[in-house]
């Protein structure tokens, strides 16, 4: 079998992937007697039509950048972590502790501190299953699968029965303290004296997502560790040869990963609730793994996907707003771009190898 | 607490069992022949929709059953596709499938039946009746052993007893029958089984397509047997905690009937108290949701006992040329 160019591995595929994923979406959305154009067009004017729209994408791909950056570094170590959800499920809670504990002056203050509390509670969760991975050879999808539930009953029993406001019926935390308000996108956009995005949820924190794209990047392919969790990730074999111990690197690179996940929380608890929800991560841990699959594991794929998907995002819910079609078309959508990259991206890269053999 | 209220809990629990058991001996079939399946849970849930909502259409739960199957088995070809035929990546098919179920149920729910998701309660023949068995009635009045045979062993839907016999059937299969045999082979070492001259893909097949029957099964239960009617995600995690259950039972058949009894057990102990009173300290109900779960993670950790999962899991097969 002919290899592929490199340019259509990483170029080819996933596009020819992605346009059949929205094919049988179209088909999808024929099915249930909608006219796909109509739900097209009102997905982009709702989403990327107007600074509203982006205000909300963008936030949405905050989102996203975390989490598929958590899966990314995993998979790099040739880890499938699929616990990002509970992970970011552990950095809410790392927020909100840190938020609640003091009367913050300033968010310049409380942001640093809300990151590592994010960042320290997202890695804690996932270094159980990354040392029994490591030590007693526990399959870490199953074990990060576990975590996931036992991250929701934990934080579940944190809400209802610890931080609870006194009389308070939702099982949700106190309003955090307003110097932990986090500056949103529209406010430093008006003081740059542009009128952007208003009433929109994107924050600063989307700022900190594109930093780290860039460092993940340095990590992973201008650091020593970064090439040591690569070649890990290659060959467990030579890499213990070449004096890599497994056990730190599996532990090391779901510490990072549980961490970026984490850090999730500071856009969607900190930045947009202001106080800490029961289920707040909303599935966010599971698109990461689509975004990174369609990025395919590199930050700027990361990025571009992110975006895509915080697109789908916003657009879904202003198909519901706009039109019959329920908002759980998106989830179908996502499901399809995940199939078709993910595991039947062979379907399209049998058939081109055999065209570039022909050649 | 007195013997009544065992007698109730038990009975619960045998209920609760039942999608838990019928998805177990599910993934199964499917590791044991060397394919993950973490996609339990979206082949359930297609299933459960599937059949209620074609039991509220023709008012006949059987022809709801087959939908049920039809559902979870169209999940299963989607699977097999990515697992045997193009080689994909088993846990990527699977987490894609479980999205996929859980839009599409609802997507196709409010298109058919506007109700945010949910389809029509079912009730008469569009449910499962519940069966007594053979003189129920007349060992009831026997002390202990008439309530244990007429509460809870007797009185269940139909389907119930179809997942208490899928044990001794799947054991008999796997271990008397040279089908088993290979199948067990293929899970652990498919070169072998590809030397002898049978065929891995076929194996592959058969094995996915038991899977598709059997989580069909349970979906079917959920929402006819167990309750009336589809809900949004009413699957609630069930084809995760199957997924537990096997491995707490080390993929073998008669001891997936016992774990997935416990964590049965625990389901109906938390929603008949949602806290348990222990004296000094009450333990929370989120507590006893969680336990199946903790309880994996320190069997996988090898704390107690050992898990060992087939061998070649999760490696797609490529013929050597």
């Amino acid at each position: 079998m002919t290899r592929l160019p490199r340019w259509a591995d990483i170029v080819l595929t996933p596009l020819l992937s992605l346009v059949l994923a929205f094919a049988i979406s179209a088909l999808v959305i024929l099915a249930i007697g909608e006219n796909p154009w109509t739900a097209l067009t009102t997905m982009v004017t709702g989403a990327l039509g107007s600074s509203y729209g982006w205000g909300f994408t963008l936030y949405y791909a905050t989102n996203f950048i975390f989490t598929a950056l958590a899966v990314a570094v995993a998979s790099h170590a040739g880890l499938f972590n699929i616990g990002a959800e509970g992970q970011a499920t552990l950095g809410g809670l790392g927020v909100a502790l840190v938020a609640l504990a003091l009367p913050w002056p300033h968010w310049g203050l409380a942001l640093p501190a809300a990151m590592i509390g994010a960042a320290l509670f997202g890695a804690a969760w996932a270094f159980v299953p990354a040392i029994l991975q490591a030590r007693r050879g526990s399959h870490i999808v199953i074990t990060t699968i576990m975590f996931n539930f036992i991250a929701a009953a934990l934080l579940n029993y944190v809400l209802v029965n610890l931080m609870r406001p006194v009389g308070s019926m939702d099982p949700a935390s106190a309003r955090f303290p307003d110097g932990t308000h986090l500056p949103k996108l529209t406010d430093l956009a008006a003081s740059a004296g542009i009128e952007w995005g208003k009433n929109t949820p994107a924050n600063i924190t989307f700022l900190i997502a594109v930093a780290a794209c860039a460092l993940v990047w340095l990590l992973i392919w201008r650091t020593r560790l970064g090439y040591e969790i690569r070649s890990f990730g290659r060959s467990e074999r030579a890499a213990r040869y070449a004096g890599i111990s497994p056990v730190r690197i599996t532990v090391v690179a779901m510490l990072i990963s549980g961490a970026l996940a984490g850090l999730m929380a500071v856009n969607n608890v900190m930045g947009e609730a202001e106080r800490l929800l029961l289920n707040s991560v909303e599935g966010a841990g599971f698109i990461g793994i689509a975004v990174a699959l369609m990025g395919r594991n590199h930050p700027f794929g990361i990025l571009l996907a992110a975006i895509l998907f915080g697109f789908l995002y916003q657009g879904g819910a202003e198909l519901a707003l706009w039109t019959s079609i329920p908002r759980e078309l998106i989830t179908v959508i996502q499901a399809l771009v995940i199939l078709f990259t993910g595991a039947l991206d062979n379907m399209v890269r049998m058939p081109l190898e055999r065209l570039w053999g022909r050649r | 607490m007195d013997f009544a209220t065992v007698i109730q809990i038990l009975d619960s629990a045998v209920r609760l069992m039942t999608p838990l058991l019928l998805a177990c001996l599910a993934g199964l079939f499917s590791e044991r022949s060397g394919i993950f399946d973490i996609g339990l849970e979206g082949k359930m849930l297609m299933a459960a929709f599937a059949s209620a909502a074609a039991a509220a259409v023709t008012g006949n739960v059987w022809i709801g059953l087959a939908a049920g199957v039809a559902g979870s088995a169209a999940l299963s070809l989607v699977h097999g596709a990515a697992s045997i035929t193009f080689r994909g990546n088993q846990l990527i098919s699977g987490v894609a499938i479980n999205f996929l179920a859980s839009g599409l149920t609802v997507l196709l729910g409010q298109t058919w039946f506007g109700l945010g998701g949910r389809t029509p309660a079912l009730d008469g023949a569009a449910r499962f009746a519940e069966w007594q068995l053979p003189f129920a009635a007349q060992i009831a009045p026997v002390p202990v052993i008439g309530p244990l045979y007429a509460d809870v062993l007797s009185g269940h839907t139909p389907l119930v007893y179809v997942a208490l016999l899928a044990v001794p059937a799947t054991w008999w299969l796997l271990y008397r029958t040279r089908f088993g045999l290979r199948l067990r082979a293929v899970g652990e070492n498919p070169a072998s089984v590809d030397t002898a001259g049978v065929s891995v893909t076929r194996l592959r097949w058969t094995a996915i397509a038991i899977t598709g029957l059997l989580t069909g099964l349970a979906g079917a239960y959920l929402a006819t047997g167990l309750s009336a009617g589809f809900v949004k995600e009413m699957s609630a995690g069930r084809g995760y905690i199957a997924l537990a259950a096997l491995i707490f039972a080390n993929w073998r058949p008669w001891r997936a009937l016992g774990a997935t009894f416990l964590f049965g057990l625990m389901e109906a102990v938390a929603n008949r108290f949602p806290g348990i009173d222990l004296g000094p300290f009450t333990v929370p109900s989120m507590f006893m949701n969680a336990l199946p779960y903790i309880l994996t993670v320190i069997i996988l950790a090898g704390f107690i006992g050992r898990a060992t999962p087939p061998r070649a899991g999760g490696e797609p097969y490529v013929k050597e040329s």
